[in-house]
């Protein structure tokens, strides 16, 4: 473990919310995720998973302790580098899976990729159509999204997440809205992502089986890491 | 790249509620469409108001007034020197209404290069003789020519030809209240009797018709020389010179140096007619507050729509934000949905503005008092079709302003935890 490099660290992550009486829902959570790992953080309702998750994702700053992604730390950056930062590195992959129900299968996928503006655009929709095989629903690359199934508009929010090649992906319960089928399927994809592209993943879930399929479990209890 | 990205998902989103956008365009359209007819209109109807007073009124008139000498003999006495003398019931001496000098004075304002053209004039105070009554008159001896090309006289005479003046000797032009308070026609002849006692017998070659009847019911217009042979006067006898300026705005202040200069009286076209501005004033700032009023107004669609359009698309905020889109991207996104609506909508007023104006244009409008006048007036100044592009974008831009921040704001995080 200690000549792998790491990919993600917290460091004595502390969070509180205010209103309408001040608790302490993180209580100096620390831990650091390898390159290549498949991760599952599970615990009881309300014991903090989610705050951790959008934490560590950048996506909310008001915390105490420090996150650093790939050695930078992320304290103190601005909102423009935050969101570079999001759409360079981390995937992510929530219970809902928030297409946007203007755009095609094909070009949700795309916007991450075009937003990062790396490649031209004929470059970014080869490697969307890349991911949706991968994925293997290429077929719906052209279809809105209110036309599919919800265990394929979950597919397409992973090849969203995954547009990029991002450094780790994050899912909140990303399972959690999905059939005992696509669930499966979901499984299947993260640890053949896991397998095949050495992808690193941090899954928040509820179901154990899942979990246990995972190459490392964090399981957390009021605000804190009990095991893992 | 990242700006054409915007762009195109403003596009989206905007099409996604097309029906809505459209509403808002045509709020916008409707308004500037509004604000560039009504401000043509009145532009129009205060330039035909103007026009009934300035064609008809030199920029600078040069005259010689009668009046008492400011330094009396006392004055001079060595003993009341320093005293402040009151002498009352001072009266004029007897001087001329001539203009001195004329031909000097016409040779400055010839080099005068701020000077478009002048004409000379004659006033004569007269008596219309119809049988045994005498009607108060004022005849105008005038330079046909010159009082064509800079005053647009022929413009105002409604029946006869204006250079008959010339070539027809004794000749006159009446207006048109008088011709019928004496009842004469063209061809009659009417008599008429200066102040000093003369008469003479004058052939009518025409009626003119200012459009004010104040002046129609009392003056008429015979050439200089008819007037001066009226007035038993040479041929260097003028009371006036009508100066016509490049810019009007000058006018106070080469009266003030005519004064000097030619020692004559001078007075400008702002002092003789200082009220005239003031109402052309009022009514265009009423055209801009109406205008201003309805593009408020249909500023406030466009921020309906936005409200609507982020309560509405608060997931796909969230998203853009998680997968990299910036509060700053989010914000402009909205802004430019904003400045689509308005500048569709902005355009297309504009152009509809255009049209609805011409229309206008073309609707016949008689009035006896304004013979020159054959439809509505208006005025196509791009002026109008300026401030209305930059308000429409002014009002989108704010309209915009705000929901778009409120847009930016908004937290992913909240948003994601609220489903
Ligand atoms: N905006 C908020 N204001 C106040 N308290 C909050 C807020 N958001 C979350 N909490 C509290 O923080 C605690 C942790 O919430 P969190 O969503 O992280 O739990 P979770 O582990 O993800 O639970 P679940 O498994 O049900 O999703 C909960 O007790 C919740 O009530
Ligand atoms: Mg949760």
């Amino acid at each position: 473990m200690s000549n792998a490099t790491v990919i993600l660290e917290a460091r004595k992550i502390s969070k509180y919310f205010h209103d309408p009486l001040t608790v302490q829902v993180l209580n100096e959570v620390s831990f650091s995720v390898n390159a290549g790992e498949f991760i599952a953080v599970i615990g009881k309702s309300g014991c903090g998973k989610s705050t951790l998750l959008y934490v560590l994702s950048t996506m909310d700053t008001d915390y105490e302790g420090n996150v650093f992604l790939k050695g930078e730390n992320l304290k103190g950056k601005k909102d423009t580098e935050l969101a570079k930062i999001r759409n360079n590195s981390i995937g992510f992959v929530f219970q809902f899976h928030y297409l946007l129900n203007e755009f095609t299968v094909i070009k949700n996928v795309m916007l991450p990729g075009l937003k990062k503006g790396e490649f031209s655009e004929k470059e970014v929709e080869h490697r969307a159509y890349e991911k949706l095989r991968i994925l293997g629903i290429q077929d719906e690359a052209l279809k809105m999204p209110n036309q599919l199934s919800g265990g394929q508009k979950q597919r397409v929010a992973i090849a969203r997440a995954l547009i990029n090649n991002p450094l780790i992906i994050m899912g909140d319960e990303p399972t959690g809205n999905l059939d005992k089928k696509n669930s499966d399927i979901v499984f299947n994809i993260f640890s053949d992502l896991c397998k095949d592209f050495n992808q690193t993943l941090l899954i928040v879930t509820h179901d154990m089986e899942f979990a246990h399929k995972t190459q490392r479990i964090i399981e957390m209890e009021d605000g804190k890491i009990i095991s893992g | 790249m990242s700006f054409l990205l915007i762009i195109r998902i403003a596009f989206a989103l905007l099409m996604a509620r097309w029906k809505q956008t459209l509403v808002a365009a045509i709020g916008i359209a409707f308004s500037i469409t509004m604000f560039i007819t009504l401000l043509g209109f009145m532009g129009g109807l205060n330039d035909m108001l103007d026009g009934l007073l300035l064609n008809r009124t030199p920029h600078i008139r040069l005259y010689n007034e009668i009046k008492a000498p400011e330094t009396q003999p006392v004055n001079l006495l060595p003993g009341y020197q320093q005293h402040y003398n009151f002498v009352r019931s001072i009266k004029p001496k007897n001087e001329r209404l001539q203009i001195y000098n004329i031909a000097a004075v016409e040779k400055a304002l010839k080099e005068d290069n701020r000077v478009i053209g002048f004409a000379p004039k004659i006033t004569a105070q007269v008596f219309y003789n119809v049988g045994a009554t005498d009607l108060n008159g004022l005849i105008n001896g005038i330079d046909v020519a010159g009082e064509n090309k800079l005053f647009l006289f022929s413009d105002y005479v409604v029946a006869g030809n204006s250079s008959d003046l010339n070539t027809i000797p004794n000749s006159i032009i009446l207006g048109k209240g008088v011709a019928e308070k004496t009842f004469t026609n063209i061809g009659d002849i009417i008599q008429v009797t200066t102040s000093k006692g003369e008469s003479r017998q004058l052939k009518v070659v025409g009626f003119f018709q200012s459009g004010i009847q104040e002046i129609d019911k009392v003056q008429s217009y015979a050439s200089l020389k008819t007037t001066q042979n009226l007035m038993v006067e040479t041929g260097s006898y003028i009371t006036d010179l009508q100066v016509k300026l490049n810019d009007l705005t000058q006018a106070p202040a080469m009266a003030k140096e005519y004064e000097k200069l030619f020692s004559v009286d001078a007075v400008d076209i702002q002092t003789a007619n200082s009220q005239f501005e003031t109402g052309s004033k009022v009514r265009t700032l009423i055209s801009y507050a109406v205008g201003i009023t309805l593009l408020i107004v249909a500023g406030f669609g466009i921020y309906n729509i936005l409200n609507m359009m982020i309560y509405e698309k608060m997931d796909s905020i969230a998203i853009l934000k998680a997968t990299g889109f910036s509060g700053k991207d989010v914000n402009r996104i909205f802004l430019c949905i904003a400045l689509t609506i308005g500048i569709t909508g902005g355009i297309t007023g504009l152009i509809m503005g255009l049209g609805l104006s011409s229309v206008i244009d073309q609707i016949p409008f008689n009035t006896p008092s304004l013979p020159t006048i054959k439809t509505y007036p208006v005025n196509y100044n791009p002026y109008f079709y300026i401030i209305g592009g930059i308000f429409a974008l002014i009002t989108t831009y704010f309209a915009g302003y705000f929901p778009s921040r409120k847009a930016s704001k908004m937290d992913p995080v909240t948003i994601i935890r609220g489903k």
